[in-house]
């Protein structure tokens, strides 16, 4: 069990402000960014992810800030949801494999003002057979599965986080 | 067969989600229980930058933006530890900080508050832990800035903080305070965590760290959500 001797540090908020020190040259600061949007070079085993994240009443939340993580292949991304037109966001990077019948998937960890600790969920992908038999999906309710499944278009996958609401996303604890 | 389990946020000294009074958190937490994840290898790994090529004066905000001269403000040592929850230090991890400057104005083109930038801070900057696990900035003390929350809401001064640890669990997006600043009574934000955690977000004054003729020092250490010692039985 834990020591009470040491205490978990709180979680504040993120703020509205993160731009110039975590994801600086996105947004134009002249400091060197520890991450970017790109986890691999584009070429041809590369995909495209997109998606812009809404809150409780269906609006684009324009200052938030995603992280992507790929355990198989040592990849993290971060990008935050100011600079594109649509205030989405967009990662490049590769589809991991499936293993032992779970499916690829890439951990999120999202952060925004309005959020006091940050979420995490999952990207999977619609054109995965292996979907169909993965343990995390499997323990979630059908209506809710889809939430987490960033759907296959013509030259990138779409992948909306919803806050709240009907269509909220599956957020894990973790 | 043993597995090593991450202790879950400690809800006694973690906000939240959501905290009416912040009123940011009212569209924007989670409505829905969260999904309880069996930890696999995606959670139980997390990126690391030991190669990350840090710049001279990442560390250092006096003077990683300078551009024709110093910034103004007064001048601060910002130095701790940080430990998983068994008390351990945690070597070679990355930390990265934001802030406003000592105005009050935060560089972010959002920023509307009419007080003055300072050509030559930026407010931003990052450090990896040492061997032991410590870490030590140089910055700028920064100011109290007014926000829309409610009125004549104005932020404590604070230092955003943000932390990887040795997995994705252990993340950890925080804001240090400084003691005995008496705006933090009326911070919705920072009266958001229970009132078991406040003092674990405060700073305080460090007159060791304090470097003569120079600069200030504050004394801040960081606990991450840290892996049960005792592995169990897999049934």
């Amino acid at each position: 069990m834990s020591n009470n001797m040491y205490k978990q540090t709180p979680s504040q908020t993120v703020g509205p402000y993160f731009a110039y020190g975590l994801t600086s040259e996105q947004y134009l600061y002249d400091f060197k960014s520890l991450a970017n949007n790109e986890l691999v070079s584009i070429d041809d085993d590369s995909i495209t992810i997109r998606g812009r994240v809404f809150d409780g009443e269906g609006n684009v939340i324009p200052d938030a800030m995603l992280e992507i993580w790929d355990n198989q292949n040592n990849l993290f991304g971060r990008f935050g949801t100011g600079t594109e037109k649509d205030k989405g966001f967009v990662f490049k990077t590769k589809k991991p494999q499936s293993i032992a019948g779970n499916a690829p998937c890439l951990s999120v960890i999202l952060f925004m003002r309005g959020q006091l600790i940050h979420s995490y969920t999952r990207i999977y992908f619609s054109d995965e057979v292996t979907n169909a038999t993965d343990e995390v999906l499997n323990q979630i309710d059908n209506d809710r599965r889809r939430t987490l499944i960033a759907q296959k278009k013509d030259n990138y996958y779409l992948f909306d986080i919803h806050m709240q609401g009907d269509s909220e996303t599956v957020f894990f604890d973790i | 067969m043993s597995q090593l389990i991450y202790n879950p946020f400690d809800m006694e000294v973690h906000p939240p989600r959501l905290s009416p009074d912040y009123k940011s958190t009212i569209l924007r937490a989670p409505t829905k229980p969260l999904v309880l994840l069996k930890q696999s290898l995606a959670e139980l790994s997390g990126p690391v930058f030991g190669d990350f090529n840090l710049g001279e004066f990442d560390h250092d905000l006096t003077k990683n933006s300078i551009k024709n001269g110093e910034p103004l403000g007064e001048r601060i040592v910002v130095h701790g530890t940080v430990f998983n929850e068994n008390g351990q230090p945690i070597p070679h991890t990355l930390i990265e900080i934001w802030q406003a400057n000592s105005c009050g104005r935060y560089v972010h083109k959002v920023d509307q508050h009419d007080a003055p930038l300072d050509p030559n801070f930026l407010g931003a900057g990052r450090c990896m832990t040492d061997e032991n696990g410590n870490y030590k900035f140089y910055t700028i003390k920064p100011g109290a800035y007014p926000w829309g929350n409610h009125y004549n809401a104005w932020r404590p001064n604070h230092i955003h903080f943000s932390l990887f640890g040795a997995n994705i669990t252990n993340r950890l997006v925080t804001q240090m305070y400084f003691p005995g600043d008496p705006l933090l009574q009326h911070d919705p934000i920072f009266l958001a965590v229970p009132p078991k955690g406040r003092d674990l977000l405060i700073s305080r004054f460090d007159l060791e760290a304090t470097e003569p003729d120079f600069a200030l020092g504050y004394r801040f250490d960081f606990v991450l959500r840290g892996h049960n010692a005792t592995p169990f039985e897999k049934i």
